[in-house]
Formats: structure tokens, sequence, C-alpha cells
């Protein structure tokens, strides 16, 4: 069966090591905080300038002057450290964040992603995001496999402006764990219960499929 | 001492000299760290024709949306307009420039801005519109492209804590564009919770030195509008 928001942020959340400083987007990233495995020490980084974010407040403890990048409330993490965003953003393209997961709206063989507008229809902004995948080594892009009337996302060239080019190495949908080499999608692992051939038959893209496809852990 | 008292005692001092066609930079990471009573004046003004620079433009009559409520902004330069309608909707209808800009270029632009470089190189937004038109240069395999800085006319900036000659603190994520910002504006202008004596704050502990502020007022009141008040289920 397909994966729930929920359980593509656990799969996300097993590529976490103790010691890593993690950038979060909005939406399914943040709730990859949820499933930190036990043993394992992270610090969250959010672009508006807080390393260490820690978890929601109390109505007592409430700051509006503490807030992450998605402008919800949140607390300092024990070890915390505030910052301007131009010094927040130097961690960002100076390459230090450990992993950077994010959402899209298409990514395409090449590596390219688009996520941040639909023209004529949609501007949210690009916000952090064309750093991020600027300065990340490590990124995991989340998203849908196919919209709500069953077109693929998963595409040979992306339709949508691009937020970045040709810097995207992982995508983890509801469907399906894949890499992107040598301008293919790689199959690496299903969700539980999804065949192949569904996985298949929603990719637009070319997709290296192995002898072997192992489920997913969630 | 009093050559360097910044402290001005009404919001008219604040803004003297601000005028139509300006740019002007307004700290501030959606509502949170944002020169309210600034804004707020500067809407009474009415100046039009602005350049406004910041990441986000407000919500919906509130923070900069009050100055999109009366189209005092001719072009906006920020890198979200997230869930703001109005602002949505003078970007697609074309009525209002809007030049999107990554965060990071921006925080950026207005740093080297202040510091006086001209222009930098980033990875960021290579191969994407935003590149579009720029100078880019391959430098030890990788492509970049060259951004200008930026400068303002006025910085409206935000502050916790400052001391009369101008030196401010910031408090917690309140922080993100404002020390920029104060940096980056002819006229700096720093709207604070409190004012303290020269002495009373640490120099170890300063954000923003004075020489980049040129005015302080104590602002009247900080409504701190929340956007996503979240708690812990207790």
């Amino acid at each position: 069966m397909a994966l729930s928001r929920e359980q593509i942020a656990m799969r996300v959340a097993q590529e976490l090591e103790d010691g890593f400083y993690v950038n979060l987007g909005i939406g399914i990233p943040t709730l990859v905080a949820n499933y930190v495995p036990k043993g394992v020490e992270v610090m969250m980084q959010s672009e508006n300038g807080l390393l260490g974010m820690g978890e929601f407040p109390t109505e007592e403890t409430i700051d509006p002057d503490l807030i992450n990048a998605g402008k919800q409330t949140v607390t300092a993490a024990t070890g915390a450290a505030f910052f301007s965003s131009a010094e927040s953003f130097a961690m960002i393209r100076g390459g230090h964040v450990d992993l950077t997961v994010l959402g899209a709206f298409e990514v395409d063989q090449e590596g390219n992603i688009a996520s941040w507008m639909i023209p004529g229809k949609l501007v949210k902004g690009m916000g952090g995001a064309m750093d991020l995948v600027a300065g990340a080594e490590n990124i995991i892009v989340t998203m849908t496999h196919a919209n709500k009337h069953g077109k693929s996302k998963i595409l040979k060239k992306c339709t949508l402006p691009l937020t970045g080019a040709q810097c995207i190495k992982r995508v983890i949908t509801e469907l399906a764990l894949m890499e992107i080499k040598d301008g293919a999608f790689h199959l690496v692992e299903r969700a539980p219960g999804v065949s192949v051939e569904e996985i298949q038959e929603k990719t637009e893209a070319d997709l290296v499929i192995p002898d072997n496809v192992p489920e997913m852990n969630v | 001492m009093s050559g360097f008292n910044k402290v001005v005692n009404s919001y008219e001092e604040a803004l003297e000299g601000f005028k139509d066609d300006m740019t002007v930079m307004v700290g501030g990471f959606g509502l949170c760290g944002i020169p309210e009573g600034l804004i707020e004046q500067v809407h009474q003004l009415g100046a039009k024709g602005l350049t406004a620079i910041s990441n986000n433009a407000g919500v919906d009559g509130f923070g900069l949306g009050k100055w999109l409520d009366k189209r005092q902004i001719s072009t906006m330069i920020g890198s979200y307009v997230g869930e703001n309608e109005l602002f949505e909707k003078l970007l697609l209808s074309g009525e209002m420039e809007v030049i999107l800009t990554p965060q990071g270029t921006l925080a950026e632009k207005i740093r080297a801005g202040g510091a006086g470089i001209p222009a930098f190189f980033t990875a960021t937004g290579f191969g994407t519109q935003v590149a579009e038109g720029k100078e880019t240069r391959n430098i030890d395999g990788r492509d970049y492209v060259l951004e200008p800085s930026l400068t303002a006319d006025f910085a409206l900036v935000k502050a916790w804590k400052a001391d009369t000659m101008g030196n401010l603190i910031f408090n917690k994520t309140a922080m993100n564009f404002n020390p920029m910002m104060a940096t980056a504006g002819k006229i700096t202008v720093a709207e604070v919770e409190e004012i303290v004596e020269p002495g009373e704050l640490d120099p170890n502990f300063i954000h923003t030195p004075g020489i980049y502020v040129q005015r302080v007022i104590k602002g009247d009141k900080f409504e701190k509008r929340i956007e996503q008040r979240t708690v812990k289920q207790s």
C-alpha cells in the first residue's frame, strides 16, 4: 500500500545519523523530526536564524519572537544558537548542513527540481529552497509520485520553472525510494505491497529497475 | 556625547526625509521582528512609488500588507509570497513589479551592500529564471551567477534593546534580516522595545554596532502577531 505522509517521514528519518545538522522544509519534511531514531542526536537548522530547534511550546511558554521557517512558534533546544539570515545562509550555501529534506512539485531524471511556482496560477516564492538545493550535497526530496489526476511528477524533464538544476540525487514518494544517476531514476526500494509495475506505470521518467527491489522497512 | 545620541521621540522625527519613490528595506521574517510602528507611520504618510526590500510582504492588512492595501509599493524585492493573497494577486496581475529573490541571496545582497561589496558570485539560482540576463561564470568547475548587492535610502529595523548611541541587540529569531539591513540603509531607523544608557549593554554582546544606526525610537506598542500558533499537546 502507498505510504502515508507519516510513513514517508519515517523512511526519511532512517537516513538521520548521530551528530547531523539537518534542515527540514515545510510539509512532510517537518514530520521527520517526529521519528528521529533512538540513540541518534540531531540538531535542526531553521533558515530564519535558529540552529537547534526544539519542540512546540506550551501555551505558557509561547514566544512570538521564536518561530521556525514555517512561521510556527517553537522552542530552542539545549545548545541552540540564534543568528541572522546572512549567517544562516552561510551555513547552507557553505555546505555545513549535513542533510536537507524538502518537497517538490516535479523532479526530473537530470536531477532538476521545480517547487516554487506554477505560471499564471500560483506563486509561493522560492524562499530558501534555491539556496538549499544549491548548497547541500545531501538532499532528499519528499513528494507524491503523481498528481491527483494520475499524472506523473517524476519526469524526463521538468515542465515548471526550476528551483535548481542538476542537484537532486534522492527522492522518496508514497510509492518508492529512487536515486537519480546517469540521467535516469533508479528504483531502490518500494513501499510495502506496492508492485514494481505500479511504480513503473506512474513514472514518466526513464526508470532503471534492478532484479530485486526490496520493500521499505516502515 | 550628544553627537552620538540617536534617540528620536516621535515617529514623524524617525521618518523625517522619507519621500515618494524611495527604496526602503524593512526587517522581519513573516511578522516576526518587524518594525510595526515605523511601518504604520509610512502607511500614514502615504508615500507612494516605493521600492520595498523585505523577505515577505506581511499578511493581508498587517505589516507590509498595509502598504499593499494603499498600493504604496511599485516594486517589491522579496523571497516569499506565501499565503498573502493580495500580494499574489498584485504579482499575477502585474500591477506591482515583484523581483523574487532566493532568501539567502537576498540576505547576502543586503550584507554585501552594507559592506561596500558591489556584487558577488553564488551557485544559488544557476540554471533557473533567477539567473536570466545575469552574468555567469564557471569557477573551478562549478557555475555561478553574479548577483548585485542592495542598499536603500531608508532601512527600517526592529531590535529588542538599544542604547542611546544606537548599539542594538536583537531577540531570538526576531533578528533575521534586521542586522544586515541596519548596515545597508543611508538612514537606518531602529524601532526598539527598550532604550538604555550607554554602558548598560555588554560590548561583548552587541549585535549591531551603533555606527550603522542613525535614529532610534522606542516603539509605542508591539502587537507581535503570531502567524502559526503551534503548541505542544500536554
